[in-house]
């Protein structure tokens, strides 16, 4: 019982210090040798461009129901006028970054595990090894410069096709006040809240690429192996980025 | 020049390499034969660093590679080429971008002495047109002649082969016996193979190392090994049931 359990106390603080380890030396590549542009450029296409998608249709659709809840909720008080603000804020300082970065892991970062540990399975990795070069320099930098360049860009759109999903249900359906929409929400939104979601979504792409790549680098056997790790690499990755978000939220706000 | 001495590698209870001591000379073919599963790929990976050793010392022209820095491992490591056992292709590259890989990486070469390398090694392997082609479009046969491409195409000092023939048809297994041959006698390289290929080694390889319970059983010349007389190696030699080597 208790040889099991310091067991699996020496197995959590091994994994932790090998992910440690993964970031900080993921971070020393990105300073000395970050990959070739083109490699940079063809994860950017991935991680960003093809995820436009599925973020602008989540982002329509969050805005959307936002206005609706809004609208239910602020008319109770008689301030329908204050519905831009509300959706405004929501979404930059809270739902933009998180949501945007739970959508980029489900489609991203279960692939960028599963290339990855296709890699390690089939001794990729290895022959990149005794070639004298250096993994992280083709597969683990470019992901993670695209992923920190991507989330903040595509956490922008979420939040401005949310705003007008908003509006489309509040002004146009519902009938708010279109120049109060706007107005109220120009007057309340400021710098900080724009900062502090661009902060975030920053280091959720550095999540994403962490886990992403970490979890794919030390896949276990086979096709087995790989699905394991993609699967968890999908959760602990949302997971995390939930939990970093209560105390990133807690410091910036 | 690569000398082993008092090798062990464990994975988890499982004693793989057993106080293995082992000197693979310079210029030379050598083979290493054994039963499967004796741990002759572990013994390969152990000559690149791709594996460490638990205890004991791996040498490569005099000097160690076990617990080095990354950045003296590639040192020693761009003496190497090596063909993985299932040859380990870049899946998302094509044959031409997989055999120009290193010399891109690795050389500064300009664009068309690149491409003229990658072609004549492809030719030197009987390979012609499928430049374009993925490595799931190959053929078995074919795949192993990009990978021993690959493997040449720096011209390495030192070139690692694990298992390079196996699954093949008796021809392409000639014809690529003939090429390591070839390409041996052309550049001088130190080759070790990894392989089950007997008799057929026995015209290959100048030194002949026998694997077995983790240890070197008997290192020689090709009539060494033929003439010897361990018993599991006349059992291995002769393929029989009977004799000190069990099935697992």
């Amino acid at each position: 019982m208790v040889q099991a359990l310091g067991h699996v106390t020496i197995g959590v603080v091994r994994d932790l210090g090998r992910a440690g380890w993964f970031l900080l030396y993921s971070c020393y590549m990105i300073v000395r040798r970050p990959g070739s542009l083109v490699h940079v450029l063809k994860q950017l296409r991935f991680i960003g461009t093809k995820s436009l998608f599925v973020i602008v249709l989540t982002a329509g659709f969050t805005g959307m129901v936002l206005g609706l809840q809004g609208y239910y909720t602020l008319a109770k008080f008689g301030s329908e006028g204050m519905l831009g603000t509300a959706v405004a804020l929501s979404l930059i300082r809270e739902l933009g970054p998180v949501l945007a970065a739970l959508m980029v892991t489900g489609r991203a970062g279960s692939a960028i595990t599963a290339e990855i540990g296709i890699m390690r399975i089939t001794e990729q990795i290895d022959a990149l090894e005794t070639m004298a070069l250096d993994p992280f320099k083709y597969l683990v930098t470019p992901k993670f410069i695209a992923a920190m360049i991507s989330l903040p860009l595509l956490c922008a759109i979420f939040d401005v096709i949310g705003i007008y999903g908003g509006w489309l249900v509040g002004v146009k359906l519902l009938g708010v006040n279109p120049g109060a929409y706007f107005y109220e929400m120009e007057k309340s939104v400021v710098w900080r809240d724009v900062y502090s979601g661009f902060v975030k979504s920053f280091s959720f792409g550095v999540i994403i690429a962490w886990i992403g790549c970490y979890k794919g680098y030390y896949a276990g056997h086979g096709a087995e192996g790989v699905a394991k790790a993609t699967t968890e690499s999908v959760v602990l990755t949302s997971v995390i980025i939930l939990v970093w978000d209560y105390f990133l939220t807690s410091v910036l706000l | 020049m690569i000398t082993l001495r008092n090798v062990h590698k464990s994975f988890g209870a499982q004693k793989v390499l057993d106080g293995l001591d082992l000197d693979i000379p310079a210029g030379q073919i050598t083979a290493i034969i054994g039963p499967s599963g004796e741990g002759k790929s572990v013994l390969l990976k152990h000559l690149i660093g791709l594996l460490q050793p638990d205890s004991g010392t791996v040498e490569v022209d005099g000097e160690s590679i076990v617990d080095l820095r990354r950045s003296e491992l590639n040192r020693i490591r761009e003496k190497f080429g090596m063909l993985f056992q299932n040859v380990a292709l870049f899946d998302s590259m094509t044959v031409f971008e997989n055999v120009a890989f290193p010399l891109q990486e690795k050389t500064s070469l300009s664009k068309e002495e690149i491409r003229s390398r990658v072609v004549s090694a492809l030719e030197d392997v009987g390979l012609k047109n499928i430049d374009d082609k993925f490595p799931d479009e190959l053929s078995g046969g074919m795949k192993k002649r990009v990978g021993l491409a690959r493997a040449v195409v720096l011209n390495p000092k030192i070139i690692l082969f694990d298992e390079p023939t196996t699954g093949l048809d008796p021809i392409i297994k000639r014809a690529i016996h003939e090429l390591i041959k070839d390409t041996h006698a052309k550049f001088g390289f130190t080759a070790v193979i990894v392989t089950h290929e007997i008799p057929d080694i026995f015209d290959v390889a100048q030194n002949i190392a026998m694997l077995f319970r983790g240890k070197i059983l008997q290192h020689g010349t090709p009539d060494d090994i033929k003439n010897s007389s361990d018993p599991a190696i006349r059992q291995f030699i002769s393929g029989s049931l009977d004799g000190p080597i069990r099935m697992a």
